[in-house]
């Protein structure tokens, strides 16, 4: 996975964890060697990443939130750029980052 | 007292018995026995009161972690108290029937050590013959269990030569993830130093490797990197700052903000056998001791980066300037900076042999190297 797309179907690696943490009282990021503590948007963001293109994901949050999708796509796009290139995100359906040829 | 946050993570090391005797290990020179160790139904408590602390990321280390038949049992209690489980392994005792129990326990990721790219040379270092060849059969075994893997190489003069290679071997094995970490000199690396210690050529090549296949490997191959401390022009910022973010448990359960804490003369550590791990994290005066600033001498006390890199490593203060509370020489501004350029230099020309790390008596451990004297009193 190199450079995302409103195309891109970014998933969390199977390696990477997003929980509740209670004792901060927040949601926590958990992958290998780093804890990263996403901020609201970017919690509904990863909660969303179902193998779905993004632009499909924006245009879910402008409905639910009432902000332009073209906003929220570039800032998702922004956060899920530097987790695809810590190796925290994989294309769905490929095994091991790697993309495919484009999905029409 | 200094209001303590949260810890992220734990370091366990759960045994100090390794197969292999690596020169440049870290752990203490006088290393703990079996009959001292913690059992699992303990650990399995630690664990537990960790993450109700805050703790989110254990780190099972050692020695070797996967000496210890009850590995399982601590993966299995990590897991359930929802800790993210990363074992930090030499991967020589790794058979694929191990490596499924593991997974099976809960395991998230593994970081496999490598003493080099060439077999003869790692087995070499490792002091452990067929040692790399497992190395390759337990990544093997990982890939095909699922499991994630990190490659650790520890890199120093006598396998710098080849980091192309390791970088090509990390590919390979199938890591997401390298950590190219320049020895860092505590207990037997310390002692090792004169053997250990990179030539600037060498390390000035890492870096520009490094670089290159950061670049190359984008997307692909996500690369650490560790500066080597005795050629840096700012100190790393030790454990996120002492007391701050990590926290340590030796093989006998005793407790510290870093793996190489009892290295401080005068620190006292409690044990997770006599007091509660919240205790120890919040208010034991080991913990206390250099936490925040208020400890810290001048240049460190006015020092702008001083919430960037805590002053730098206490252990190493300890070590080289023979002051835990004194600037870590690694450092620009400390008086002693010079004087660790030029021994770096002056180790780097050596052809020191290997001292061979061991379970020895207190009254045969080798000899670490004197402190630092200044320039101007050398």
């Amino acid at each position: 996975m190199v450079a995302l797309t409103a195309e891109s179907r970014p998933v969390l690696q199977p390696f990477c964890r997003l929980r509740d943490d209670p004792v901060r009282g927040r949601v926590v990021l958990l992958a290998p060697e780093r804890v990263l503590f996403p901020c609201g948007t970017s919690q509904a963001v990863l909660a969303r990443l179902d193998g779905r293109p993004l632009g499909e994901v924006a245009a879910d949050l402008a409905d639910r939130y009432a902000a332009p999708a073209d906003v929220i796509l570039a800032d998702a796009l922004t956060m899920l750029q530097d987790l695809a290139d810590q190796g925290f995100l994989a294309e769905a359906g490929a095994d091991q980052g790697f993309p495919k040829e484009a999905t029409p | 007292m200094t209001a303590s946050n949260p810890p992220i993570g734990l370091l366990a090391e759960i045994t100090h018995r390794c197969p292999l005797r690596c020169p440049y290990c870290s752990n203490p020179l006088e290393l703990t026995r079996a009959e001292a160790e913690l059992d699992a139904a303990a650990w399995a408590r630690v664990l537990e009161d960790a993450a109700g602390l805050g703790v989110l990321q254990l780190h099972l280390s050692g020695g070797e972690p996967t000496l210890r038949p009850d590995l399982e049992e601590l993966v299995a209690a990590a897991r359930g108290a929802g800790l993210y489980v990363n074992l930090i392994t030499a991967g020589v005792l790794l058979d694929g029937p191990r490596v499924r129990r593991l997974k099976a326990a809960g395991l998230d990721h593994v970081q496999l050590s490598l003493q080099d790219s060439d077999v003869d040379s790692a087995d070499r270092i490792g002091g452990f013959k067929g040692g790399h060849a497992k190395k390759l059969a337990a990544a093997r075994h990982l890939r095909e269990a699922g499991l994630p893997i990190t490659i650790n190489a520890v890199v120093h003069r006598q396998n710098l030569d080849r980091i192309e290679r390791t970088v090509a071997l990390a590919l390979d094995l199938g890591a997401h993830r390298l950590e190219v970490a320049h020895t860092q000199y505590y207990g037997w690396a310390f002692a090792n130093r004169a053997a250990l210690m990179p030539t600037p050529e060498q390390v000035d090549h890492a870096r520009r490797v490094v670089d290159r296949a950061r670049a190359d490997l984008r997307g692909r191959l996500v690369i650490d990197y560790v500066a080597p401390d005795y050629y840096a022009k700012y100190p790393k910022p030790c454990m996120g700052g002492w007391g701050r973010q990590v926290l340590t448990i030796g093989p006998d359960g005793r407790t510290m903000p870093c793996h190489a804490a009892h290295t401080i003369k005068g620190l006292a550590f409690d044990s997770v056998k006599d007091r509660p791990l919240r205790w120890i994290w919040q208010n034991s005066p080991a913990f206390e001791a250099f936490r925040g600033t208020d400890w810290m001498q001048e240049p460190c006390r006015s020092c702008p980066r001083k919430e960037i890199d805590f002053g730098g490593c206490r252990c190493q203060a300890m070590a080289l300037a023979g002051d835990a509370r004194a600037t870590d020489p690694a450092c620009s501004l400390s008086p002693l900076h010079a004087r660790l350029h030029a021994l770096a230099r002056e180790d780097a020309a050596t052809d020191a042999p290997f001292t061979y790390r061991r379970m020895l008596p207190k009254d045969r451990l080798p000899e670490a190297p004197p402190a630092l004297r200044a320039v101007e009193d050398a």
